[in-house]
Order: structure tokens, then sequence, then C-alpha cells
């Protein structure tokens, strides 16, 4: 396991696609970095042999008929959109 | 005050009703006027409709007056925390971000409780994206704890857990990821019921953690919850987690078990950082259970000092990824003043989201990102399987276990502005989520500072009809519920 001080934050902030204000950073890290010191003691847990858990009580292969339903109205679908023209989103421009 | 409409329970309100002693109308205004004459100190709600809760329940008093009641909840005014879907009514999940977010369908729960004919009532208010302990994160506004407005309700589901005590709703629907309905319910003196995780459907839910979060009932006995979990449980091809179970009569059970029951008293969730008060109430209800001839047993979760560790890898990574679709683009704020499409995402993200929820997104996408994912993520998820274990070990010899739900009754607001001490308040209730389990706080008493206190019993992976019986033992004997706040 890592020690605290790896914690990029410009990095990660750029993976999560968060603008952070210079005091958010100093700020976070800190924090972060008490946060990730309690996480450590995970390391004290021996693990060897023991299947990882993603769900309590996984449900596989949920199948569905495929039938066509009805979803939902291009007006409801398009009521929280930011911005939107002719029963489209715009978004800024995406190609050079 | 208990006389009042507004602070009676759903079974006794439901009997009135059918009596036509009371209309729904009748019931429904009194919770409005009640809501109208305290909330503006207890801050509960983000929103409320009174024009479409009175046209539901004149719906309901047609119904009833033709004969064609749909049962216990026809006519009953419930509130709905603010991240589960209503049609046609504001879902902003306390953020900045879903600020003007209208919700174009129900969730399933909503969905089955109009169905059951409930009134459907005003949004609840909670921490930012259910990130919380005590609704100090919301975007919007702190609730206060209804039994001492300098404290704080809990959370994430304050809003839920406060509205009830307060008598601004009859019941409250909350969520539940780490102990967001036990701990506020604890806090605020009602009852809350987090489900087998799978049991109810989360479509139309706003997910945080996935493999954690649940729907769950806040009411004021445990009858009521067993008359609430009916309305919302069941299987929904809308929810690929949603369990197919045999679902009993959840009230009819609270008669029929009597138990005496074999409950486990595990020795980590009493040490060190328990209040004494908390830990002397607790002890009067084990020792209620006693006196009815329950056995009661020494049982040990080794791992459970490891609980709040996994808890903030898993929920936190999935958080980050659940979070990923706020982008600014097809719904949620999106920032004025971008340059072009990346920068749209980052300026849209970080004016929408507040400091919590940027702080989880960062640790989450710390712990899953290229070169630390097996040592946090999937050592977390391995210690997640011993913690269940754990539980699962215990269930061979005991009916279900008793906790306190909280090491503290409520703490003022401001008390906890470091993000791991607030982390650290859900010590009890985040094991009961990794594990997958059910988990009911019930009242238990009060500190001599007059705040609520409640005890956890967790049951065995749906099995609620058994740990409803085994909680509605203790609560039926007790009227703590009774003790209404001063407002």
């Amino acid at each position: 396991m890592s020690v605290p001080e790896d914690l990029n934050i410009d990095r990660i902030a750029n993976l999560a696609r968060i603008a952070l204000t210079p005091e958010e950073k100093a700020k976070f890290s800190a924090q972060l970095a008490d946060v990730l010191t309690n996480i450590e003691k995970l390391k004290q847990v021996d693990v060897t042999g023991v299947e990882p858990t993603a769900h309590a009580f996984p449900v596989y292969n949920v199948w569905a008929e495929d039938v066509a339903q009805s979803g939902l109205s291009v007006e409801d679908a398009l009521r929280n959109a930011p911005a939107k023209r002719d029963n489209m989103i715009v978004v800024p421009k995406v190609v050079e | 005050m208990s006389s009042e409409l507004f602070n009676k329970p759903i079974s006794e309100l439901a009997a009135l009703l059918e009596a036509k002693t009371i209309t729904s109308v009748e019931l429904t205004q009194a919770v409005i006027a009640r809501t109208q004459t305290v909330d503006e100190r207890v801050k509960a709600f983000n929103s409320y409709d009174t024009a479409d809760a009175l046209a539901q329940a004149a719906a309901s008093d047609a119904r009833r007056a033709a004969g064609q009641s749909l049962g216990a909840l026809d006519g009953i005014p419930i509130g709905i925390k603010d991240v589960i879907a209503v049609t046609g009514q504001p879902l902003t999940a306390s953020s900045k971000m879903l600020a003007n977010f209208v919700s174009p369908y129900d969730a399933t729960v909503t969905q089955k409780l109009k169905n059951a004919g409930a009134v459907i009532w005003g949004r609840l208010n909670l921490d930012e994206f259910a990130m919380g302990s005590s609704t100090e994160n919301s975007a919007f506004h702190t609730t206060r704890n209804p039994y001492n407005l300098d404290c704080v309700p809990g959370g994430s589901s304050g809003g839920s857990a406060a509205a009830l005590a307060a008598g601004e709703a009859i019941a409250t629907l909350g969520s539940d990821t780490g102990g967001s309905i036990r701990q506020p319910a604890a806090l605020c003196n009602v009852v809350g019921l987090k489900p087998t995780y799978g049991l109810v459907s989360r479509f139309g839910l706003i997910a945080f953690a996935s493999s954690l979060d649940q729907i769950g009932p806040f009411t004021r006995t445990v009858e009521d919850a067993a008359i609430l979990l009916q309305a919302i449980v069941g299987h929904d091809e809308r929810d690929s987690t949603s369990f197919k179970t045999e679902i009993p009569d959840y009230r009819a059970a609270l008669k029929t078990k009597k138990g005496p029951w074999k409950l486990g008293i595990p020795k980590e969730y009493f040490g060190e950082g328990l209040d004494p008060e908390v830990a002397a109430a607790v002890q009067k209800a084990i020792d209620y259970y006693k006196s009815l001839g329950c056995e009661i047993r020494p049982v040990s979760l080794p791992h459970t000092e490891y609980g709040v560790g996994v808890y903030y890898i898993i929920a936190t990574a999935e958080c980050s990824s659940n979070l990923s679709r706020y982008d600014g683009i097809r719904y949620g704020h999106r920032s004025a003043d971008a340059n072009d499409i990346v920068d749209l995402y980052f300026k849209s993200r970080a004016e929408g989201f507040g400091p919590e929820v940027k702080r989880r997104i960062i640790l989450g996408t710390y712990v899953l990102s290229s070169g630390y994912y097996d040592a946090y993520y999937l050592r977390a998820q391995k210690v997640r399987t011993l913690i269940r274990q754990d539980f699962l070990n215990a269930y061979n010899e005991v009916d279900a276990i008793i906790t306190p739900t909280t090491p503290t009754p409520a703490f003022k607001r401001g008390a906890k502005a470091d993000p791991l001490a607030m982390y650290l308040c859900d010590v009890y209730t985040i094991g009961v989520n990794l594990a997958g389990l059910p988990g009911i706080s019930v009242p238990c008493g009060f500190s001599s500072g007059g705040l609520p206190i409640g005890m956890q019993l967790i049951g065995q992976p749906f099995k609620e009809a058994d740990l409803l019986a085994i909680a509605n033992a203790y609560d039926s004997a007790h009227d703590w519920a009774k003790r209404t706040p001063n407002l």
C-alpha cells in the first residue's frame, strides 16, 4: 500500500474532471492524507486466499425479454437539458 | 402533544381513516399546517407542494367514500428524501448540480407508494448526494435536530428523520449507504430500517455507492415500519441487483413470531469511544430482552475496526464512477464561462459540486487509479468478505445482533469540521451495509441533556420479518416515541 505523499492532487483532479482552486488543492491534500493514513490500517489484515466481495448478494446474468417499450417523450427527455434546440441538446463545438 | 393527528403512527391513523372519523384531507391539512409552523426552525424540507398533496388526499377520500380504499397507507402523507424521483417534482440531491432538475419519472418505490394510495409529501433535505452524517453538507441549508435546534439531526437522511420527529410527515423514506437511515433515526427518536441489499428496488434513486445503497422507511413505531416496508419491497426488473425472494406479511409476523430469541452482543461495538449514557440505555434494552426470556450471548465481529476504512475506499470508488454522469451536458448545472467541451466538464463539476462531494470523488478516483487499484480497492473488497463472514459466523449462534446505533447522541452543528471525525460517526452502522444485512434503529432512551438514543438490531439476510418481530417486542412495550420535541 502506498504512502499518502503519493497523492498527486493535480493528476487525480484531472482524471476526475474537476477544476480545483489552489486553496481546495491544499485543503483536500491534507484531509485526504488523514483519511488515507486511517485506511492504511487495512494493511494489517491477512487477506491471503480471500475472495473479493463486489456485492453482498451477487445476481448474475439478468436477462430481459427483447421487447420494445415506450420510453420518455422527447419533451420529457429534454426537459432538464441545459441548452436545447430542434429536439437536440446543444453542446460546445467538439471538432476542430 | 401526542394527541395531535400529525404525531400519530400510521397504524392509528389508518384505523381513524377507515372508520371515517377523519379524512385524508383533514390529516394532510394538519401535517401541512404543522410544517408551515415549525419548518422555519427545523428546515427539514427542500420544497413541498401543498396543492399537489391536497389533491392526492382528496382523491384518497373519494376512493374511500366509494368503498375502494387501497389499505393502511391510503391517505397517509409520506415525505420523500430528495434523492428519490417523483414525477413532476424537483429532485435536487441537495446539490447545486441538480438545483433545477425536475423528475421526468417516478422511482419504483414512489410508484409503489402511489399504488398503495399514500399522499406523496415534500422533498426532504440531505447531505449533498447523501454524502455525510449531519445534513451540514446540504448545498441549501442545514436541517436541525427537533430535540435541540443547536444539534444536527444526523445524516445523510437528516431531513427524513427530523421531519418525522417534528410532526411534518406521518412517515418518510430515506436511503442508507453507510448508516444514512439508522444514524439520523437514532438521533431523532424515530424508527429507521435499512432493508437487506436487493430487497427494495433502487430504480429512480440517485446513485451514490451502488453496492451499498438501499431505500428504507422512517416511522414512529416498528409496526409502522412493517406496514411501510410491505408497500415498497419486491423484485423489479429495472434494478438488476433486485433480488427475487418470497415476501412475507411483515405486519402479521409481528404477532406470529414470538421468540424467545438468541441475541448476540458484539464486544467490538461496546468499547472505546462509546458514550456511557448510550451504553447504559442500550444495556437496559438488552436487559429487557433478557426479562422476556431471550438468551443473550457474547459474539465477536473481529474485523469491525476495519469497517470505516473499507467503506471509504469502496463507497468513494463507486461514487467517483456514479457521479461521472454529472458533466453539464444532458442535465444538471452547466458552467456559463467554459471555453470548450473539456473546460465545460471541469468548470461545471467545479461549480456544481460542494466540498464533501469533491473530496469523495477525488479519493475514489485515487483508489481506483492505475497503480493503486490492488493496494486499495481490491484489498478493501477482500476485507469486506471477512467483515461479511464475521456476521454470517455469528448467525450460526444467534438470531440477531444488538448494538448501539451511534457512539454518541446528536452533536452540535459545526462540531465535526474534520472529515475523518465525521466519517468515524458511522462506525457501528457501516458493517451492515458492507455485509448487505438488514438493520433497524429503535428509540431506547434519552441522554441527561434530553437527546434521543437509539439501539441497532441487525438481522439475517432477507429475514426482515424476524428482525421486525424482535424489534417490535421491545418497541411495543416502550413509549419513547411518544416523547415528542417541544417546538
